[in-house]
């Protein structure tokens, strides 16, 4: 659904270049629920916008849905760290989520039951006529949520979404994401910098090297499909998985890459990633240790 | 509604303390050009709520509200387009610069040979002024437009009449309103000065007609309802103010209370 070979981007500004991507190869299947990680400044953020086409990378190549990326592709939405800022400040909340409906010329009633039906997936039923400014950040994303959903993406992005909100609201945003996931069987792309939740959340976790970036590894994993914040996080698997990503972070912040068992793609993209199941290093189990 | 009572109360104190304060002063004045508030005022309802408040404050009123409707129109129409092109920008903002430092009073001579002596060149003056403020408001607006909301449009694919009018309008109209309150105050000023020269009838002539002729509380009186006609328009403005920009104000307060 989202394939990238050899994405590399260079900023070019003021007589200094800034390697940001050096080259960036993923696969991300139908349906998928894959987290992106790496330690921060590393180029997420530009990855994920070459990805929702408002970023042209300098070189490489990018499809979403079959289809070569060169403008924000078709049914793809995201959801902004910045809530604040991604929510129009002059529309309720129902005319927020209905706006991007009305670009796509959809019929009034249709447009309403996708409203109400995306606000009711968030629990903001009761707030479709407050204004974004009345309500909390936590409940701010979760308008921006509902208009994603609304939209009806078959690939929806997003990048840092919870990093400014509280913690247990984070929590509770995490299950909405994982439900949502699950109800409305969107290809999801989670970039974050937080390594408990990329494992939390995610099917994969693709981890990024610091910039200039590279895939350092495509992990699957292998928790059960339901999720709680209490049974998942302290399963056992979850301990052990966070671990690595920690430590392959930690490497990545270092500059070590790339790593040993060889998990970083070669140049030109030809072998895919590591996948499987983790071998633990005795680095890495000490990391685990509580 | 104490609270709001609380409010008239406070706009309307000082303006009656200086009126109180202008009726005693000038109470005794045997001055001919500085007459007693109370004649001016007793001469004002003849003066205006007869034949000249049809004759010549309503069409004075009408130009006015007429060029400021087009200073709007025209203000917003190519602030839009130049904040939102670059090139067109450039090209055109040395024109612009030179246009803008003409004195518009200065504009009445060249209008008159161009216009006539009619509406049209009163209604020219007008928009000539007040189309500044206006146009630049809104060039920076549009400009100033969040980044993230603009990323929001191109995801979502809104474009077009949507995104002009949810986006682009919406975003810019703080500094559209700043530009318009602005062109307000120009407005009234060029409405007098453009009756002053080749002019039969408006309030600016009819003032002018009364200095002329030494109706001197008569005049006063005409200084005193342009005074007035400037509260009235600012305190409409208020109320339209508050009707498009509500957001603006919540999201200040919401960013107030979060600090």
């Amino acid at each position: 659904m989202i394939e990238t070979r050899g994405l590399r981007k260079v900023y070019d500004g003021h007589g200094r270049q800034v390697e940001a991507l050096a080259s960036v190869d993923f696969t991300v299947e139908p349906g998928q629920f894959v987290c992106v990680v790496g330690p921060s400044g590393c180029g997420k953020t530009t990855l994920l916008r070459c990805l929702a086409g408002l970023l042209a990378p300098t070189s490489g190549e990018i499809t979403v849905g079959g289809r070569p990326v060169d403008g924000p592709p078709d049914g793809l939405a995201i959801v902004f760290q910045e809530y604040g800022r991604s929510l129009f400040p002059w529309l309720r909340v129902a005319d927020n989520v209905e706006l991007p409906l009305k670009a796509k010329r959809l019929r009034r009633t249709e447009r309403r039951g996708l409203v109400d039906e995306a606000l009711a997936a968030v629990g903001l039923s009761d707030a479709r006529t407050a204004y974004p400014w009345q309500l909390s950040g936590g409940m701010q994303q979760r308008v921006a949520i509902a208009r994603a959903l609304a939209f009806q993406p078959t690939v929806l992005l997003m990048d840092e979404p919870f990093a400014a909100v509280d913690a247990q609201t984070r929590a509770d945003l995490e299950d909405l994401v994982r439900s949502v996931w699950q109800r409305f069987g969107v290809t999801l792309l989670f970039v974050t910098h937080d390594i408990d939740e990329s494992v939390y959340l995610g099917q994969r976790v693709i981890i990024l090297s610091s910039s200039p970036t590279v895939v350092v590894e495509d992990l699957a994993v292998d928790l059960p499909a339901e999720r709680d914040q209490l049974g998942t996080r302290s399963d056992p698997r979850f301990i052990e998985l966070r671990g690595h990503v920690y430590s392959r972070v930690q490497q990545a912040k270092r500059g070590i890459m790339p790593p040993e068992d060889g998990a970083a793609p070669p140049e030109g993209g030809a072998a895919p990633a590591e996948r499987g199941t983790v071998p633990l290093t005795k680095e890495e189990s000490s990391h685990v240790a509580p | 509604m104490t609270r709001r009572l609380i409010r008239v109360g406070m706009f309307l104190a000082l303006p009656v303390l200086l009126f109180a304060i202008w009726w005693f002063a000038s109470a005794g004045s045997t001055d001919f050009y500085q007459p007693p508030l109370s004649s001016i005022l007793s001469v004002f309802p003849d003066t205006w709520f007869g034949d000249r408040m049809v004759k010549d404050v309503l069409p004075s009123l009408a130009r006015l509200l007429a060029g400021l409707a087009l200073a709007l129109v025209a203000g917003i129409g190519f602030g839009v387009l130049l904040g939102t092109n670059r090139t067109l920008r450039a090209l055109l903002e040395p024109v612009f610069e030179f246009l803008r430092a003409i004195p518009p009073p200065a504009l009445v001579p060249v209008l008159i040979l161009l216009a006539g002596i009619g509406d049209t060149m009163k209604v020219l003056v007008i928009v000539s002024g007040c189309i500044w403020p206006v146009l630049l408001n809104t060039v920076e607006g549009v400009r100033g437009a969040d980044e993230v909301l603009a990323d929001t449009c191109r995801t979502y694919r809104i474009t077009g009449r949507l995104r002009l009018y949810h986006f682009v309008l919406r975003s810019a109209s703080p500094q559209i309103m700043a530009g318009a309150r602005q062109a307000l105050s120009i407005g009234l000023i060029l409405m007098v000065i453009s009756e002053l020269k080749a002019a039969n009838e408006g309030l600016g002539f009819t003032v002018r007609e009364f200095q002329t002729g030494f109706q001197i509380p008569e005049m006063w009186s005409g200084v005193l309802l342009l005074g007035i006609i400037g509260v009235v328009l600012s305190l409409l403005f208020r109320l339209v103010e508050r009707r498009v920009l509500g957001w603006y104000h919540g999201v200040r307060a919401a960013e107030r209370g979060s600090l």
